[in-house]
C-alpha cells in the first residue's frame, strides 16, 4: 500500500479559532511538512498521524501473515492424519500464529488507533513525546523481522506455544530461542514506550476545560490500557530474562533439577498474561463505546459506569491469573480463590454489555459499516464472555484444559472481540484519516463473509473440545473430523474476505465518495471538528472545550 | 519540572519497580510455598527426628514412585513400594540407583510430596536426594532414606506419596557445587552390593 496518508490539504482551524495565529510562524499552515521527503519522511516522522499510519499498516501485514500461519494449521486439520505439514513445522505455526496476532497485530493496531485518535480526541496537537514515538514504532520491525527469521534457522523458529511454558521454552528448545527473546523484548520496550507516551499525552495535553471525565471513552479505556502495560510488561521482560538465564547462564528459575520450578514460570508469566489479555480488549470496548452512539443517534447509556467498569475490570485483571493454571495442582483455597475473582470480572464487563444495550434502546440505528461490526462486536464478544465463564468453574475446567473449547473461547474475544472492533474502527475513522467514506457495497461484503467466517471456523471448536480434541496437535482422532473440516472451511472464507477490507482500505485511500469534517451525523467528539481528511497539524492551538453532561 | 516530565518520571519509576517485583517473585513464591507447603516442595537438608510418642491409632500410606530423565541412562528403584507408617515413628526405606550407561556421569533425585499440604509434615533425617551423586558405568549402590511423618498431619491425609525424578547434574552445575560440596558428597556411604549390575 502506498503511503498516502494524511494528504495535505490547506489550513483550516477547528472551532472558531480559524482567525487566531497559531503557534509558530512557520507551523500556521496546518497541511505544513518540514523535514526528509520519501522514505527518510517516513523513517523519521515524528507526526502522530503519520505513525499512526505506520503502525496500522504493519499491523496488517502482521495480521496476514499470523492468518497465513493459521490457515497453514487448519490446512493441516482439514482432515485427520498428517497431510501438509510435519508436526515439528505444525508447532511452530501455531506458536508463530499467536505471537505475531498477539504482538504483532492486535496491539500495535490498537497503538495506531491510540496514536492517529488520542490526540484528535482531547485536542492536543501531536503526542507529548512525538521523537520517543518514532522509536517506539520502529523497533516494531526489527523485532518481528528478527522473530521471522528464526524460522529459517538450525532447528526451526519458536514451537512451544505462544505460552512458552517453562521447560519445554528453555531445557527442550531450539537454539533459536534466544533470538525469540531478544524479539520480544524489542517489542515489550516498544509497547512500554508506546504506553508512557499515551499516559503523558492523555494526562498532559487535553484541552483547556476537558476534564477527566469528559474524555471519550476511546481514550479513557486506553489510559487504563497503558496502565496495565507499565503494570505488566516488565514482568514480561522479567520473565523471558530468567528463561535467558536458564538458557544461556545455567541459572535454574525453572529446571528443577537446579531447585527451580517450572510452575512458578506458569505463574509469573500468568501475571503478565492476564492483565495482557484485557491490554488487547479494553480498547476496543472503547471504540465500540464511541460507535454504538454514533450510529445509535445517542448520547452513551452510563458514561460514568462505563469508567468504573473499564477501571474494575483492569484491577481484577491482577487477581486472577491462576484460573489459567487449575489443572496444575493449586491447593483448593487457591482453586475457589481464583474462580470466585474470575466469575466477578463478569459483573463489571456486563455493566459495559447492558450499557451499549441501552444505548441502542429506542435509539434512531442505521447500520453503516462500522456499526455492524461493532453490532457483531457486541453479541460475538459476549458468546466469548460465556464460554470463559465456563472456563472459570475450577472443578469443570479439568474437562475443557487445553482442549479446542479454550482455542474457541479465547478466539472468540480476539477475532469478534478484539479484531472486529479494531476493522470498526477502520471504517468509522476512514472518511477522517483520507476525506474519503469506505465504500459501504464492499464493506457490507467484507463484514458478512467476515461474520460468517468467524462462526464458521470458531463455532465448532467448542464442540470438538467439549467432546475432549486438544489444542496444538497437527493430528486428531476420526470423531473430530467434521468439526475440523468445517473450521477449516470458516478459516479459508474469513482469511479470503480480509482481502475484500484490503481492497477497501486501498480504494478509500484513492478516492471515494467526499467526507465532511462530521462525517457520521451522531458523532460528536472532537475529531469531528477539525476537517476531513485531517491536516497534518491540528490543534496547534487548543480548541476551547464544551462541558457536555453525560 | 513540567508537566509531562513529571509524568514520564513517574512512569518510569512503577516501571522499575514492576521489573523488580518480577525478579523479587522468585525467592517470594519460594517463601510463599515453604510456609503454606503448596507446591510439594521438602526441605533440602537434614532435619532432625521429633522425639514424640507415636500416634498409633492412626496407620498412613507412604507411597514411593521414581522417575527417570531424558539425557541420564540411570534407574531409581525404590525397594518398598509401600509403607504403612504412624505418624511420629520414624521408618527407613531403601532405594537403588543404577548406571546403565557406559560413562560415570553426575546426577541428582529431586523429590516432590502429594498431596501438597503433607509436606509441611514430611521430615527427612537421611536422603540420598540432599545431594548429587556420581555412578561409575554399571555401577548399582543403595541408598537409604529415613523419614518421619510428624503426628500433627491433618487427619484427612490417609495417603502420602513421594515422588523422585532423576535428573542428570550438568557440568556447569557440578563445577559452582562441587568445590564446595566435595567434602560432603564423598562422605556418603556406599553401600556396595556384590554381584550388582556390571
Amino acid at each position: 500500500m502506498a503511503p498516502k496518508l494524511p494528504p495535505r490539504l490547506p489550513p483550516q482551524h477547528p472551532l472558531e479559532q480559524a482567525g487566531e495565529a497559531a503557534g509558530p510562524a512557520g507551523h500556521a499552515e496546518a497541511g505544513y511538512h518540514h523535514g526528509p521527503k520519501g522514505l527518510l519522511r517516513w523513517l523519521l516522522t515524528t507526526n502522530h498521524k503519520e505513525i499512526g499510519t505506520l503502525y496500522l499498516i504493519f499491523s496488517l501485514s502482521m495480521f496476514f501473515i499470523g492468518g497465513i500461519f493459521a490457515l497453514v494449521v487448519r490446512a493441516e486439520l482439514f482432515q485427520p492424519g498428517l497431510q501438509l505439514v510435519q508436526p515439528e513445522f505444525f508447532n511452530q505455526m501455531t506458536t508463530m500464529h499467536g505471537l505475531i496476532m498477539v504482538f504483532g497485530a492486535v496491539m500495535p493496531g490498537f497503538v495506531g488507533l491510540a496514536n492517529w485518535m488520542i490526540p484528535l480526541q482531547i485536542g492536543a496537537p501531536d503526542m507529548a513525546l512525538p521523537r520517543l514515538n518514532n522509536f517506539s514504532f520502529w523497533l516494531l520491525p526489527v523485532a518481528f523481522t528478527l522473530l521471522l527469521s528464526t524460522l529459517l534457522m538450525p532447528g526451526g523458529g519458536p514451537n512451544f506455544g505462544w505460552t512458552f511454558y517453562a521447560p519445554l521454552s528453555t531445557t527442550y528448545s531450539p537454539p533459536s530461542t534466544t533470538f525469540f527473546i531478544l524479539s520480544l523484548h524489542m517489542a515489550g520496550i516498544s509497547s512500554i514506550l508506546g504506553a508512557i507516551n499515551i499516559i503523558a499525552t492523555i494526562l498532559n495535553l487535553r484541552a483547556p476545560g476537558m476534564r477527566m471525565m469528559d474524555m471519550p471513552l476511546f481514550v479513557w479505556t486506553w489510559l487504563i490500557t497503558a496502565f496495565l502495560l507499565i503494570a505488566v510488561m516488565p514482568v514480561l521482560a522479567g520473565v523471558i530474562t530468567m528463561m535467558l538465564l536458564d538458557i544461556n547462564f545455567g541459572t535454574s528459575f525453572f529446571n528443577a533439577a537446579g531447585g527451580g520450578d517450572p510452575v512458578m514460570f506458569q505463574h509469573i508469566f500468568w501475571f503478565f498474561g492476564h492483565p495482557e489479555v484485557y491490554i488487547m480488549i479494553l480498547p476496543a470496548f472503547g471504540i465500540v463505546s464511541a460507535i454504538i452512539p454514533t450510529f445509535a443517534r445517542k448520547r452513551l447509556f452510563g458514561y460514568a459506569s462505563m469508567v468504573y467498569a473499564t477501571s474494575s475490570i483492569a484491577i481484577l485483571s491482577f487477581l486472577v491469573w491462576a484460573h489459567h493454571m487449575f489443572a496444575v495442582g493449586l491447593p483448593l483455597v487457591a482453586e475457589l480463590f481464583f474462580m470466585y475473582t474470575t466469575m466477578l470480572i463478569a459483573v463489571p464487563t456486563g455493566v459495559k454489555v447492558f450499557n451499549w444495550i441501552a444505548t441502542l434502546f429506542q435509539g434512531s440505528i442505521s447500520f453503516e459499516t462500522p456499526m455492524l461490526f461493532a453490532l457483531a462486536f457486541v453479541v460475538l464478544f459476549s458468546i466469548g464472555g460465556f464460554s470463559g465463564l465456563m472456563l472459570a468453574i475450577a472443578p469443570a475446567d479439568f474437562q475443557y484444559h487445553d482442549t479446542y473449547f479454550v482455542v474457541a473461547h479465547f478466539h472468540y474475544v480476539l477475532v469478534p472481540g478484539a479484531v472486529f472492533a479494531i476493522m470498526a474502527a477502520v471504517y468509522y475513522w476512514l472518511p477522517k484519516w483520507t476525506g474519503h467514506y469506505p465504500n459501504e457495497r464492499l464493506g457490507r461484503w467484507h463484514f458478512w463473509t467476515s461474520v460468517v467466517g468467524v462462526n464458521l471456523t470458531f463455532f465448532p471448536m467448542h464442540f470438538s473440545g467439549l467432546a475432549g480434541m486438544p489444542r496444538r496437535i497437527p493430528d486428531y482422532a476420526l470423531q473430530f473430523a467434521d468439526f475440523n473440516m468445517a473450521s477449516s472451511i470458516g478459516a479459508l472464507l474469513f482469511g479470503t474476505s480480509q482481502l475484500l477490507f484490503v481492497w477497501m482500505i486501498i480504494k478509500c485511500v484513492r478516492g471515494g465518495e467526499k467526507a465532511p469534517a462530521k462525517a457520521w451525523d451522531g458523532a460528536e467528539d472532537l475529531e469531528w471538528t477539525v476537517p476531513s481528511p485531517a491536516p497534518l497539524h491540528t490543534f496547534e492551538t487548543p480548541p476551547r472545550f464544551q462541558h457536555q453532561e453525560h | 519540572m513540567t508537566g509531562v516530565q513529571r509524568t514520564v518520571t513517574r512512569t518510569l519509576v512503577v516501571l522499575l519497580a514492576m521489573f523488580v517485583f518480577a525478579f523479587a517473585l522468585v525467592p517470594l513464591y519460594d517463601a510463599f510455598c515453604r510456609v503454606t507447603g503448596i507446591n510439594g516442595k521438602v526441605e533440602n537438608t537434614a532435619q532432625a527426628l521429633i522425639r514424640d510418642s507415636i500416634d498409633e491409632s492412626r496407620v498412613i500410606t507412604v507411597q514411593f514412585i521414581t522417575r527417570g530423565s531424558a539425557g541420564l541412562p540411570w534407574k531409581l528403584e525404590v525397594l518398598n513400594r509401600q509403607v504403612r507408617v504412624h505418624p511420629g515413628a520414624a521408618t527407613e526405606v531403601h532405594f537403588a540407583f543404577t548406571n546403565h550407561g557406559k560413562e560415570a556421569g553426575w546426577g541428582r533425585a529431586v523429590p516432590s510430596v502429594s498431596p501438597s499440604e503433607a509436606s509441611l509434615y514430611m521430615r527427612k533425617v537421611t536422603c540420598f536426594c540432599f545431594q548429587e551423586q556420581r555412578l561409575d558405568a554399571g555401577e548399582r549402590y543403595e541408598a537409604p532414606l529415613v523419614f518421619q511423618l510428624t503426628r500433627d498431619l491433618p487427619d484427612d491425609i490417609q495417603t502420602v506419596t513421594l515422588v523422585y525424578t532423576l535428573y542428570p547434574v550438568d557440568d556447569k552445575t557440578l563445577a559452582a557445587k562441587a568445590l564446595a560440596n566435595e567434602a560432603r558428597i564423598i562422605a556418603v556411604p556406599r553401600i556396595a552390593v556384590p554381584g550388582g549390575e556390571a
